[in-house]
């Protein structure tokens, strides 16, 4: 036959990329946009004064050094708190344990999450009603109520907070997981691997995960940023490391009383948080928008229909046109490699 | 390149260029033709050759990322291109129309057919003196009733021809001199595309309306269009009257292309152009065609190609060879090679009252037929025939069926997971849509070893080698096997989905439309190929088509389906030479013709 056989050519798209996992392209694209740049640095900030603060903090967190709530000074650059100690050495101290136990809690979330979410659309059926009707009831509590519930049954546990939390997280992010398999599952290549009769688990494990990345960064970061937001809420009311503890949520508590004598032994740590969940939230904003410009096909219909109408009633000039660039010419998204 | 007809040149456009925005890339550069009053350009290309860049620039518009940088369009003497922004928006509409591919969309599903037509006409005020009047009179025109019962109707309560229809009608409403059209007839059955055809051919020639037609099928253009322009890689290589093209064509991709197209009319061996067109910015300082050509001489890549004028009347091809482009003769041998391979029954395909349903309604009512192994069988049949449900139900998809289906000789059960892994790995299935039938997060090997993994058990050297091994089959290098699937080209990727099917050695292998997402020049491509391996591997392979021109070069025996029922069966020749069955006849007839001497 006359077949010939392709050319061992590079692809037009030039030389392969190393790295093919989407989702690392996708942060490194996310953080080279300015908004993806500037959430990415807040975070860093913020993220650093908790990791290295207690190594540079110029008291211990605890020891009562000043007088209480005296205004910032040349030995005390935020001044004192509630019962006299150094308040920057407490921000310093402070945030560590809030970010691990929101990262934690942000991850019991997710994984749980993902894997109802995930089972309940490629498994249908039962399976289906189970999961969602269950994920339902967890909704129905509100999360604070949850976690003082469990608390107050309990005790005051770190490992606790985190669970009830991450629990609380786990039914929004199910949804969204349960969307985007209903949508994979439904396409060709998940279909020909049944046809080979793989168990489920596999399909869902190496077929299904692996394009849900896009999906799964966005809720990362959203979560993330409620996590950080509910867990300074909780310890804010107590509901964390006890008293003597430096903590953000906590100090904010602590020191309420003195917001005039000595501002910044509130403002400071209310300052970080705010910081923080503006920063992992402007990020996720970032990927979310660069996430959703994934699928370009339907932006071709869109623009080839609207065109239709437009010309139609002669109002082409008016005709709104989807974000992103298409570079190719033609239908070609179809014929070559994507570049993005 | 100017018309010497006796008619008005109505649209005329000259030296169009379109780039992309900001860059100094052309995508479509040097495009020139005119069209008469009432007669209709076909501008025919393969996917990213730039026609539908044309058609839009034609109509003032450029897509986001693109911008008309050069050229004008005149219609009647006016440069469309240099109107103010106002001017042109009364322009379109009121002497230009577009009619876009999938008329679905191109209608607002919120409104009635009676509003959708008025709203066109009262948003041009002026123009016509009796709006009711018109409606119906436009309607009539395009052979829809103009009762009360259909101008209540919204869109989604028309068939996909009468949905054709209202757009046909709304882009008439207003007589413009110009029309558009951008494949409006893919996605219609033969015979809902032969109705369509008609109409555009006639209202153009009743209202000397100049039309510009955009399609991929090439026998579509051949029925309808006066002059044909063929588009390559941006530029127009040839443009003539219809007849000459096809019976004569001047440019090496012209002749190629028309090889690569099946046909119902004659059997041929169908010959796919190899390679891929150049992207823009990357196209050579020579001829683009130029590293597919097989005429290909030096001079050919020294620059660009000057327009010949070839025989009589207007018919100009970009060749340096135009005079003398001669292709080699169709390899007819292995025509004969190819087709002959079928031999003593070694168990075949048995399908005994095959009724399948969805809920409640009943899609398969019966089917029966018999099919020797180690063939090939056509299964034809329009949309709504029921042969994708068939294909479904013999891979195990759609479970319930009843009847019996056996294979080699022993029966097959319903679903998937009832069926013996051997008989899982004996018969496979490639999807219709190489775009997203593989997994974007796997590398073309990992792709192909995927099935090896859950069949065989391998080491990974002896895995590997059968990876290769089959990918050599179907003729790519072992440079494809880091590849991902966005890296490939839709032939290519069409081949990678074929080798995953092949590496397990199956005995039966189902292809639904396998070639409806391609390229007339690659679907040759892989039809050859299908054909080779189903003799080499001495396959049986099932070919499940809507295109009953694919059904000559690959079948040797085809079944005819229409409404969930098998109305024909029997050898290839037979069905279609001599067809029996008023459906198949009709079915024949209505397939638009390329014509006889394209043997070039």
């Amino acid at each position: 036959m006359s077949v010939t056989a392709d050319k061992a050519t590079t692809p037009p798209g030039g030389p392969a990329r190393v790295d093919r996992r989407q989702w690392t392209r996708l942060l490194a694209t996310a953080s080279s946009r300015a908004r993806g740049r500037l959430g990415l640095a807040l975070t860093a900030v913020v993220v650093l004064i908790a990791a290295l603060g207690p190594r540079f903090a110029p008291y211990s967190a605890t020891q009562f050094v000043t007088t209480p709530f005296s205004r910032p000074s040349a030995h005390h650059l935020l001044g004192g708190d509630d019962l006299g100690r150094d308040v920057l050495s407490r921000l310093l101290a402070g945030g560590w344990v809030l970010l691990v136990m929101a990262v934690a809690a942000t991850a019991i979330g997710l994984v749980l999450g993902t894997l109802a979410g995930v089972c309940a659309a490629y498994l249908r059926g039962r399976w289906d009603g189970i999961i969602m009707r269950t994920v339902d009831v967890i909704l129905a509590f509100p999360t604070i109520v949850f976690a003082l519930l469990l608390v107050s049954v309990v005790g005051p546990k770190l490992w606790l907070i985190v669970l009830a939390v991450g629990i609380s997280h786990a039914p929004q992010v199910a949804r969204v997981m349960r969307a985007a398999t209903l949508e994979i599952s439904e396409r060709d290549f998940v279909k020909a691997v049944e046809l080979w009769g793989i168990r489920s688990w596999t399909v869902m494990r190496s077929e299904v995960l692996p394009n849900l990345s896009s999906p799964l960064m966005v809720e990362l970061g959203l979560r993330l940023t409620y996590s950080i937001v509910i867990i300074s809420g909780l310890s804010f009311l107590g509901f964390s490391q006890p008293p003597p503890a430096p903590n953000w949520g906590l100090m904010i508590n602590e020191n309420r009383l003195g917001l005039v004598a000595n501002p910044w032994s509130v403002v400071a740590p209310a300052l970080l948080i705010a910081l923080l969940t503006i920063g992992t939230n402007t990020f996720t904003d970032a990927v979310g928008r660069l996430a959703i410009g994934v699928g370009r096909g339907s932006e071709e219909t869109a623009v080839v229909a609207g065109l239709a109408g437009a010309v139609m009633m002669g109002e082409l000039q008016q005709f709104p046109l989807d974000e992103g660039v298409i570079e190719d010419p033609e239908g070609a998204d179809n014929q070559e490699p994507a570049v993005d | 390149m100017t018309e010497s007809t006796d008619l008005v040149v109505r649209l005329s456009v000259e030296n169009l260029q379109v780039n992309l925005a900001g860059k100094d890339v052309d995508v479509v550069s040097e495009v020139s033709f005119s069209v008469a009053a009432g007669e209709v350009l076909g501008l025919v290309g393969e996917s990213g050759s730039g026609k539908t860049t044309v058609a839009h620039a034609i109509l003032g518009y450029a897509r986001r990322g693109l911008e008309i940088a050069g050229g004008a369009v005149r219609l009647d003497g006016r440069d469309l291109l240099g109107l103010p922004p106002a001017e042109l928006r009364r322009v379109r509409g009121a002497s230009v129309a577009y009619v876009p591919q999938d008329p679905g969309s191109a209608l607002n599903p919120v409104l009635r057919v009676g509003t959708q037509l008025r709203e066109i006409l009262t948003a041009h005020p002026g123009t016509v003196a009796n709006v009711g009047d018109r409606v119906r009179e436009v309607l009539a025109e395009v052979s829809l009733e103009a009762t009360a019962d259909m101008l209540r109707r919204y869109p989604h309560q028309l068939s996909g021809g009468q949905q054709q229809r209202v757009a046909l009608a709304t882009a008439f409403a207003l007589r413009p001199s110009l029309l558009v059209l951008d494949e409006p007839t893919t996605g219609l059955d033969v015979t809902t595309q032969r109705h369509v055809l008609e109409t555009v051919r006639d209202l153009c020639a009743t209202y000397g309306v100049a039309g510009v037609y955009v399609s991929h099928d090439l026998a579509v253009v051949r029925e309808l269009a006066q002059s044909v322009g063929v588009m390559y890689a941006g530029r127009v290589v040839e443009f003539g009257a219809t007849d000459v093209i096809f019976n004569a064509p001047a440019h090496p991709y012209t002749a190629r292309l028309l090889r690569a197209i099946p046909s119902v009319e004659r059997s041929h061996v169908l010959e796919g152009i190899p390679g891929q067109p150049p992207r823009p910015g990357q196209r050579p300082a020579g001829c683009s065609f130029a590293a597919r050509c097989p005429l290909v001489v030096d001079l050919c890549r020294q620059g660009p190609p000057p327009v010949v004028s070839v025989g009589q009347g207007v018919h100009l091809s970009r060749c340096v060879k135009a005079a003398e482009a001669i292709l080699p003769p169709v390899q007819q041998a292995l025509a004969g090679a190819a087709r002959r391979a079928d031999n003593a029954d070694s168990g075949g395909l048995v399908v005994r009252d095959l009724r399948a349903s969805y809920g409640d309604t009943e899609v398969l009512h019966g089917l029966d037929f018999q099919v020797a192994g180690q063939s090939c069988l056509a299964i034809v049949g329009e949309s709504g025939s029921g042969k994708t449900t068939l294909a479904r139900c013999l891979v195990g998809m759609h479970p319930k069926w009843r009847g019996e289906i056996a294979f080699g000789g022993q029966r097959i059960p319903q679903g998937v997971r009832a069926r013996p892994p051997e008989a899982r790995r004996a018969l496979q299935y490639v999807f219709q849509n190489p775009y997203t039938s593989l997994n974007p997060r796997k590398t073309v090997e990992q792709l192909v070893e995927q099935p090896l993994g859950y069949f065989f058990n391998l080491s990974r050297n002896e895995s590997h080698e059968r990876v290769v091994k089959v990918l050599e089959d179907v003729a790519l290098s072992t440079a494809f096997l880091r590849r991902y699937p966005d890296q490939l080209s839709g032939g290519e990727r069409q081949r990678v989905a074929i080798a995953r099917a092949l590496v397990v050695e199956p005995d039966l292998l189902i292809c639904d439309e396998v070639t409806s997402a391609l390229d007339v020049s690659v679907q040759a491509v892989v039809i050859e190929l299908l054909r080779d391996l189903q003799v080499r591997r001495k396959l049986m392979l099932v070919f499940i088509t809507h295109n009953l021109s694919l059904v000559r070069a690959i079948g040797d025996q085809v079944v005819v389906m229409s409404e969930g029922r098998v109305v024909e069966t029997g050898p290839t020749d037979d069905v279609l030479d001599r067809p029996r069955h008023e459906y198949t006849v009709r079915l024949v007839e209505d397939i638009p013709k390329i014509g006889a001497a394209s043997g070039v």
